[in-house]
């Protein structure tokens, strides 16, 4: 079958997630025939905007609403046999729909492929990514959820996708939302940032935790992230968890501030291209993936840091 | 209305321990290194509990699919409240869709209509299995539960951990649940509930009497570290640490 790779997109009103330009950037070490699909009525801009995203054949709006992921999967069962290959960044919707996709055609799905080897052959990590496997998919279509830091985006420029609107029924709803509370701030988001500064326990109460690492990040228009243990503890909400079970992360600069450095919270920022770690326990776990450690009081060495990067601004 | 739960369970290597390649690199070995359940699938079962001492929940079917080994798990979770237990009995490793097969003949047999699963295994790190058995029972699913309530005599109330919060959704059984992290804290269990649990039958079946496809879906060609980080440096202050990231480029 020759290679034409479907990928669903994350959007919001505006435009498809940078997550999802990164799994465009997968998709082109496949192939050429890129299909993007934008699965939601509220979609229509973000649809619209993608057309000029690079690497794309079509772009494919389904203006319908889409209430719960098995109306969702049921779609994509009827367009994926179109594919040989279907991509979706590892996020909620990805992780939840993807594999029941998979059951529904009768096929296996590969979680969190970091690397693409050849069209048949991925690598994902295992064991909080202490390890990593070569998996050769055996069926017709390769069903997969990227993990989007490990791919270059593709630019939101210079693409000349056609436009396609995408017909059809959906299935009864068998699950309904009653309610959201989304997190939406001026900083960038956590899985996508450029820098990220993030906190554990040490950082003591969530006002301290605010009122430390806020400027930090501030200055350096860094995402705030955090550890289990300062979620845990009510410090952050639980989407700034970092971690084999949280939010996987890799910024160019990743700031931990006062966490221990448990397995799994490396598991979320080993890939981070610089790391730096301020802890007062010179044998901090999180000492053995900095590049630069700094053992003191992090109430003393943040505000220090955040004081001399804004004299650098001015 | 009599409402019976199933919970997957799966013996894991512990978390707290990292995996070992053999000599040869080719595969991991966990001779002699310490196995228990796998740590969601503990929320998951505690979350089950809870339910049937609420009195919402009738019985607790705990099952685990590997090799005799994985009794042990499946008796820890008799011994923190599950009612039952089954091995589905395999010699080789079985694939998430493969289980999701078995698992379906089982829930359909046994008169379930609630599964709450882990979200994860912590090994294979795949999420799958819980989400493609939904797909195959063509039932709702709410994934990374925080919370988890039977509002009306068959509805449940999931609030779930998406990427940028929370969510409430509402579905009617059967539904497939899958727990994170925040759902709860399991118990400890106690040392009469261990000794009742030593005397308990776990039933047995073999994998292959269950009438499903278990043909693998995909081969692991290969298993290895990934590439190490390079050593770093711990740096005396602030100003030291600025300059190394402006040297660095990153500021």
């Amino acid at each position: 079958m020759s290679i034409s790779i479907l990928v669903i997109a994350e959007f919001n009103e505006q435009q498809i997630s940078l997550a999802t330009r990164q799994v465009v950037g997968a998709a082109q070490q496949l192939g050429s025939e890129i299909h993007l699909v934008i699965m939601g009525s509220t979609g229509k801009t973000a649809a619209q905007n993608a057309l000029s995203v690079m690497g794309l054949t079509k772009v494919i709006w389904v203006p319908e609403n889409f209430e719960s992921i098995n109306q969702w999967a049921e779609y994509l069962a009827s367009l994926a046999p179109h594919y040989s290959h279907v991509l979706m960044n590892a996020g909620s919707t990805g992780k939840e729909g993807i594999p029941r996709l998979a059951a529904c055609l009768g096929m296996a799905a590969f979680s969190e492929v970091l690397n693409i080897v050849s069209p048949e052959r991925f690598i994902r990590p295992i064991y909080a990514g202490n390890l990593w496997i070569e998996v050769e998919a055996l069926d017709d279509i390769k069903l997969l959820t990227i993990r989007s830091t490990a791919f270059e985006p593709v630019s939101d420029q210079g693409g000349t996708a056609i436009w396609q609107e995408g017909a059809g029924e959906l299935v009864h709803p068998l699950s309904s939302i009653v309610n959201q509370e989304l997190h939406y701030s001026e900083r960038p988001p956590l899985d996508s940032a450029r820098v990220v500064v993030s906190g554990g326990r040490g950082l003591g109460s969530a006002e301290h935790f605010e009122s430390l690492l806020n400027p930090l990040a501030k200055v350096l228009n860094a995402a705030i992230g955090a550890s289990r243990a300062a979620v845990d503890s009510g410090y952050v909400p639980n989407d700034y968890q970092v971690g084999q079970t949280g939010k996987v992360v890799a910024p160019e600069l990743y700031i931990a501030v006062g966490i221990s450095g448990a397995i799994q919270h490396i598991a979320g920022m080993k890939d981070s291209k610089v790391i730096v770690a301020i802890n007062q326990d010179p044998e901090a776990a999180i000492f053995s993936v900095a590049d630069f450690g700094l053992v003191g009081d992090l109430n003393v060495l943040v505000p220090q840091m955040t004081a001399a990067l804004q004299s650098l601004e001015t | 209305m009599s409402i019976n739960v199933l919970v997957p369970i799966k013996r894991v290597l512990d978390y707290t321990i990292k995996p070992k390649l053999s000599a040869d690199g080719s595969q991991i070995t966990l001779d002699g290194l310490k196995m228990s359940m796998n740590p969601f699938d503990e929320i998951a079962l505690e979350a089950a509990i809870r339910l049937k001492e609420a009195g919402d929940v009738t019985e607790i079917l705990v099952v685990s699919c590997g090799q005799t080994q994985s009794m042990d798990v499946l008796r820890t979770a008799l011994a923190m409240g599950a009612d039952r237990a089954l091995l589905i009995s395999t010699e080789h490793e079985l694939q998430p869709l493969a289980i999701a097969r078995c698992l379906k003949i089982i829930t359909e047999q046994e008169k379930v209509s609630l599964v709450i699963a882990g979200k994860q295994a912590i090994d294979t790190d795949a999420g799958q299995t819980p989400t493609m058995l939904a797909g195959l029972l063509n039932w709702g699913q709410a994934n990374f539960a925080s919370s988890i309530q039977l509002v009306e005599s068959e509805v449940l109330e999931v609030i779930r951990e998406i990427d940028r919060g929370h969510e409430t959704m509402r579905l009617a059984l059967p539904a497939v649940v899958t727990a994170d992290l925040r759902l709860n804290e399991p118990r400890f269990i106690t040392l009469p509930n261990i000794m009742k649990a030593k005397k308990k039958v776990i039933d047995v079946r073999l994998a292959t009497d269950l009438g499903v496809d278990l043909a693998n879906h995909f081969n692991v060609t290969k298993v290895f570290e990934p590439p190490a980080r390079t050593g770093g440096i711990k740096v005396n202050s602030v100003e030291e640490l600025l300059q190394h990231l402006k040297i660095k480029g990153i500021i």
